[in-house]
């Protein structure tokens, strides 16, 4: 069978290879955890504790009341510090509960709500929204709202994206290995909310040991079936994958639900197994700790709230000064220019570059060479894109599919004359968001 | 820890390739068809490269000088090193005969970068090849000059003007460039070795020179008066600047469209204005004026190949649902 794939799309050095064998190890948690009221798209949380307050793990500790929201709950038992505004790693300051850790680890007692059989739809949809699960491959976009389309019946694949095509990054590979029946489990219960649908656990062809250990465990499953991607970036971007698994296309206008899709992460999917089976929130996720200032890559279990201070520590610190640390992938992560940022449900990784390459490239004149067309997963053209919102021309961004830029920085990426694109089309794109909320 | 580290917005990661390595592979890949030429036409060849090539960069040189100290642009970035003018300056010479006189050629030169590329703002921003604006230039001015093809090596016509004439050529020796011309254009084997660089360096593909050298070969077979000759195709195929240009002037960047469907588009108005010049017109030749020519329909031909993005119809909503 051919490889599926989509049209487009670059090879990077993928520098998996750092950290790809270390088994996953538990993190111990630093004193302090800071939770941001807003680790998800949509409305941000509101704490429902105050100063002074002792809490539990896995106590509830925020939430909101709009439907596009997620809650969070403390991942460690302490005292509530403070709810003030702390530096996440996108660089701004969000509201964040702050928690002393008191190193005793009590929690709530975690029980399923009743046995997955008797479980309806409506439930299994309430315990995911619940246990505050939200897309952790990085988007971060609240589960519950994903599973509840207007017409179930009319969802015919749910993919588990286990694509991990950013480089560098290896903690979906460890999980897939490591706890491959709460991948798959976690999956069957999504499954089992839409009848019409068959599952797919979607791997690029780079983890074939991931890919015969996933076919291996689902031989019996007569729904379930395992595809190799073909290994390229953005493969597991959620419009490729789509393509790639279905042949159906999306654009930016349009939910996977209305090409009757549903998509979710590896790590996703294992927490909707812990919310579902074991009745545990989402108190943790699996983080890689990499890049070749790093003394020792690792692929840690880490408690959300945690520094990421803590995590490099674990790591062994770095090895030689960094240049740069990104939060997330190369490709699509956020440089952060302080460690003490706190890991969220979306924080895939902590990256320490010895050397930054952009800062040391020049952007020059754009020679038309036509590469970032050839790369666009979009199918749109890049450097004309950024043209327009350089000289913020906007109707000819918008009449030129400018806000079908998926934002994957692959025409950054080729771009021979080193010329800032995706950041160019980025913040054009923003102003525009900005402007269809009004 | 040392204070703050570095931000930037993503990607964070680039790729090796870079402008200078793109015009250096270009530079190397016109090689074979100079060194060609300079073996068949004699010494005289490489001093006409060398004064076309010292022309280009020179007035790219002194432009910059002037823009710089005389108009008070301080902040203007000397651009010579990305090489681009030597490319310039190199095919321009592939493309003049040699018995050029070297003033000549170094005119052409001047008004290639001065006033094709620089005034209309530097590299990426002409609109017309550089190096073909130039030869045109010099074809109008100086008609007699730049179409004496007589040489030590050769007397007669060029190729193309005999088989104009309804004469018999010798298409092995055009195929191994033993025949009069500019320096450059003679050898096919030495362009398509100079093509084979370039497009497994990945700096062109076949999308322009497939579609041009596919649609002049149907219409020289429909209209050329001979039927599917194939010694007579070939010849077409081989003669004047058709594979010098095909490969090296219609893929040049700046001055085709960047569309994909574009591509197949220009690619075939190339052929079919090679086609029409050369059968129809008075002279032989046509390839420069069909890329030029080409060149200016460049920005329509874009606008009506409009890429549709992923997951929309073609000619469907762009904006807003």
């Amino acid at each position: 069978m051919a490889k599926l794939t989509f049209v487009g799309g670059i090879h990077p050095y993928d520098g998996k290879e750092m950290s790809k064998d270390r088994p996953i190890q538990d993190l111990v948690p630093g004193n302090e955890l800071v939770y941001p009221l807003s680790q998800h798209i949509g409305a941000p949380d509101e704490a429902l504790v105050a100063k002074g307050d002792r809490v539990l793990a896995g106590q509830k500790i925020a939430e909101s009341k709009a439907f596009v929201s997620a809650p969070i709950h403390a991942s460690v038992s302490g005292t509530v510090k403070a709810i003030e505004p702390r530096r996440v790693a996108a660089g701004d300051m969000v509201t964040s509960i702050v928690v002393e850790n008191d190193g005793l680890y009590e929690d709530i007692g975690f029980y399923p709500l009743a046995p997955l059989e008797k479980l309806s739809r409506e439930e299994i949809i309430d315990v995911v929204r619940e246990a505050g699960i939200v897309g952790m491959g990085g988007a971060g976009f609240p589960t519950h709202v994903k599973l509840s389309p207007k017409r179930p019946q009319k969802i015919e694949y749910v993919i588990a994206n286990c694509a991990e095509c950013e480089p560098y990054l290896t903690s979906d590979y460890r999980r897939m290995l490591e706890e491959p029946e709460k991948l798959i489990g976690g999956l069957k219960i999504i499954q089992s909310l839409f009848e019409n649908a068959q599952g797919v656990l979607a791997v690029e062809d780079n983890k074939p040991d991931c890919i015969s250990l996933l076919r291996q465990l689902t031989k019996d499953e007569p729904g379930i079936s395992v595809r190799a991607l073909k290994t390229k970036y953005p493969q597991g971007g959620e419009r490729s994958l789509i393509y790639a698994v279905t042949g159906r296309k999306i654009n930016s206008q349009m939910l996977p639900a209305d090409v009757g899709c549903v998509v979710n992460n590896v790590d996703t999917m294992v927490a909707v197994y812990r919310a579902v089976v074991e009745g545990r929130p989402l108190l943790e996720r699996i983080v890689t700790v990499t890049g070749d200032a790093v003394a020792s890559p690792r692929n840690f279990r880490v408690k959300i709230g945690t520094s990421y201070q803590d995590v490099l520590n674990a790591a062994g610190g770095f090895r030689v000064e960094p240049e740069k640390i990104i939060c997330g992938g190369p490709m699509m992560g956020v440089s952060m220019f302080d460690l003490n940022v706190p890991v969220t449900k979306t924080s895939t990784a902590l990256i320490g570059l010895t050397v930054d390459e952009v800062s040391s490239l020049k952007p020059g004149p754009c020679i038309n060479c036509g590469r970032c067309v050839e790369v666009c997963p979009g199918r749109v053209i890049p450097s004309r894109l950024a043209d327009y919102a350089e000289r913020f021309d906007e109707k000819a961004f918008l009449d030129n599919y400018g806000m079908e830029c998926c934002e994957c920085g692959c025409c950054s990426f080729v771009c021979p004359a080193k010329r800032p694109l995706t950041q160019e089309i980025k913040s054009m794109r923003k102003i525009q968001l900005a402007k269809r909320k009004k | 820890m040392s204070g703050l580290f570095k931000v930037s917005s993503n990607p964070h990661i680039r790729s090796k390739m870079t402008t200078d390595m793109i015009m250096m592979t270009v530079v190397v890949a016109l090689l074979p068809a100079a060194g060609f030429g300079i073996y068949n036409f004699g010494p005289r060849a490489l001093l006409v490269i060398l004064v076309t090539v010292i022309s280009t960069v020179m007035t790219e040189l002194l432009y910059w000088l002037f823009m710089r100290y005389l108009c008070g642009q301080k902040q203007r970035e000397l651009t010579v090193a990305d090489l681009s003018a030597v490319v310039t300056g190199l095919l321009l010479a592939l493309n003049l005969p040699v018995t050029i006189p070297l003033w000549m050629a170094a005119l052409g030169g001047v008004f290639a970068i001065l006033v094709v590329k620089m005034l209309f703002g530097g590299l990426g921003q002409n609109f017309m090849n550089p190096a073909l604006a130039a030869r045109c230039f010099l074809l109008i001015s100086f008609p007699v000059q730049m179409t004496n093809f007589v040489c030590d090596a050769y007397t007669g016509a060029t190729p193309l003007t005999a088989l104009k004439a309804g004469e018999q050529v010798n298409v092995m020796d055009m195929v191994l460039g033993h025949t009069g011309g500019t320096i450059g254009e003679t050898s096919v084997i030495a362009i398509v070795i100079g093509a084979c660089i370039l497009i497994l360096a990945g700096i062109i593909d076949l999308r322009i020179p497939g579609s041009y050298l596919v649609t002049f070969a149907l219409f020289v077979c429909i209209f050329g008066g001979r039927g599917f000759d194939l010694n007579y195709i070939t010849a077409q195929l081989s003669g004047g600047g058709l594979m010098l240009g095909a490969f090296f002037m219609a893929t040049d960047y700046v001055t085709r469209p960047i569309t994909i469907r574009g591509q197949y588009v220009y690619g075939v108005i190339l052929g079919l204005l090679t086609g029409i010049f050369r059968i129809f017109g008075p002279g032989a030749e046509g390839v420069s004026y069909a890329i030029i020519l080409g060149n200016l329909l460049v920005p329509l031909i874009e606008k009506y190949t409009r890429p549709t993005a992923f997951g929309y119809r073609r000619g469907g909503a762009r904006h807003e649902k």
